[in-house]
């Protein structure tokens, strides 16, 4: 009883799946985009996705390792938002350097399969990695009960992936039409940094809250 | 037994072909390549290359196997219309090979002439060698590449033509990337200053206006050539804009002759020659496709 309390508020589980929703739903949208940037370089033949999907999955592998080690010590939602805005702000090289990047690998390779292999890895690796440090990092915030690990983890599952479902044809179907592909990858970026400030933010009180009340009390 | 059983279908095929010969289409080599399908059919005398089997209007390059010089299709012809705006084209580079028609075309024209014919998909190259007689020799080769990396590295080797032909647009799907101002730059910057971008491209849809502001903000004005039984438009762009119709009237008394040889009207492609300058037939305010914003396949949906 009194670790449910300390520990969460009523908004903090939905927060956090919210969360999820959205990192998974800017997982796919930068994948998808990944191939309109590649293909003035590197053009739109199957290897492009090729390259693209593997470094995704590569660095989504690499991130689950890395975000599950993260959350064995003192998990806290104010580190849960701290990767959110380093995510963020790794995923703005991708609008802003992706020109002379591309430019720079085009020139010193000519085989179009490791070029874009190359040009993905530069550009998506990192924040790809970073974004994928969420998954296990929110299954460690959300479960309180180890009975009710896996329903957590599927829960979570569930969200993060309708996310990516989401990302994917908002995306294709209509953000491509409406805005052009930087803008979207520079507000996904300041959408990762505004939540992962909030979270930040949020944590706060509740710990301050914490010894207010047994100030209270006392 | 079995060689039995597949005697007496080939005989019931045959058959059936004879009963149908001029009506029905035989479908000779079909394939599903990395790209596509691709299909030959043969009609009678009439050989055609299909990327699609489902709608049959997408038929992408046809000949006539008694005459394979006369060019079947309207489209190739009105590609022809380039040559009005250049003259003895020297390096030619197309974009989109099909049945490889345009650069057996060329070819017969200007014996000369270095074509490059960038196509990128191999099974296309093979079917255009194997039943279109797509000729090749030191001059004239093909490079199975993507259009826009050709064209990139072209740049970096400072390669100039003097007559592009950007034929990689299908009524099915448009390489967005082959279909921004980026890539029009990219290609200006290889012809000489004499020279001639040549398009096929689409007169329907809401991509008709976003495609003619992307070509005038790199071209500035630029020609369109239109046949009213057709659903496609060329669009004529040169290096440096000029209007010669002194000019052209001397190309088209020069070429009559050797494109008669080919069914090519020359007078009458010159007549259905509009400039831009002369008529803006999209609002101003269309905007620009480019590598940021090339949706398109999207907007080709009507």
């Amino acid at each position: 009883m009194l670790n449910k309390t300390t520990n969460s508020t009523p908004w903090q589980n939905p927060f956090i799946y919210c969360l999820a929703f959205t990192s998974g739903f800017i997982i796919m949208a930068i994948e998808l985009l990944g191939g309109r940037i590649l293909a003035p370089y590197f053009g739109s033949s199957i290897h492009i996705w090729g390259s693209i999907i593997t470094v995704f999955m590569l660095s989504l592998s690499f991130g689950y390792l890395l975000g599950g080690k993260l959350s064995t010590g003192s998990a806290s939602l104010a580190k849960y938002g701290s990767i959110f805005i380093i995510a963020g702000i790794t995923v703005l090289p991708i609008a802003l350097s992706a020109e002379w990047l591309m430019e720079a690998i085009f020139i010193a390779v000519e085989d179009t399969r490791y070029g874009s292999l190359l040009a993905a890895m530069v550009l998506f690796f990192i924040p790809t990695i970073i974004l994928g440090m969420l998954s296990p990092y929110s299954v460690r915030l959300l479960v309180t009960d180890k009975n009710k690990s896996g329903q957590v983890a599927g829960m979570l599952y569930f969200v993060s992936t309708l996310g990516s479902a989401l990302g994917t044809i908002i995306t294709s179907f209509y953000l491509v039409m409406w805005f052009e592909v930087n803008s979207i990858i520079i507000f996904l970026s300041l959408l990762l940094i505004a939540l992962g400030s909030f979270a930040v933010l949020l944590n706060k009180p509740a710990k301050a809250q914490v010894p207010n009340l047994e100030k209270a009390s006392s | 037994m079995k060689r039995f059983l597949l005697l007496s279908l080939c005989v019931l095929l045959n058959v059936t072909s004879l009963v149908s010969t001029t009506v029905n289409a035989e479908v000779i080599h079909s394939e599903r390549s990395l790209y596509r399908n691709i299909i030959v059919e043969d009609k009678g005398d009439l050989r055609c290359l299909k990327f699609n089997e489902k709608r049959n209007e997408t038929h992408q390059s046809c000949m006539l196997k008694s005459d394979p010089e006369k060019l079947v299709f309207n489209y190739t012809k009105l590609l022809l219309a380039s040559l009005l705006l250049t003259d003895n084209p020297e390096r030619i580079l197309i974009i989109g090979l099909g049945g490889g028609t345009m650069s057996n075309t060329l070819h017969q024209l200007y014996p000369q002439a270095y074509i490059d014919n960038v196509e990128i998909d191999p099974a296309v190259i093979k079917v255009a060698r194997s039943y279109f007689s797509f000729f090749e020799n030191e001059r004239i080769k093909a490079f199975d590449k993507d259009g826009r990396i050709f064209v990139k590295r072209a740049n970096l080797k400072k390669h100039k033509y003097d007559l592009i032909i950007l034929d990689a647009y299908n009524g099915d799907y448009i390489p967005e990337h082959l279909l921004t101002a980026e890539f029009l730059q990219e290609s200006k910057a290889l012809l000489t200053d004499d020279g001639v971008l040549a398009a096929n491209t689409f007169s329907v849809s809401k991509l008709y206006a976003h495609e003619s502001a992307t070509y005038q903000s790199v071209f500035g004005y630029f020609y369109n050539v239109k046949n009213q039984l057709n659903s496609n438009r060329i669009i004529l762009a040169q290096k440096n804009y000029q209007l010669t119709a002194e000019k052209i009237a001397q190309r088209v008394e020069k070429l009559a002759k050797p494109l008669a040889k080919f069914d090519v009207n020359i007078n009458e492609l010159s007549d259905s020659m509009q400039s831009t300058r002369n008529y803006q037939d999209w609002p101003n305010n269309s905007k620009v496709l480019t590598d940021q914003f090339s949706p398109a396949n999207l907007l080709n949906i009507d």
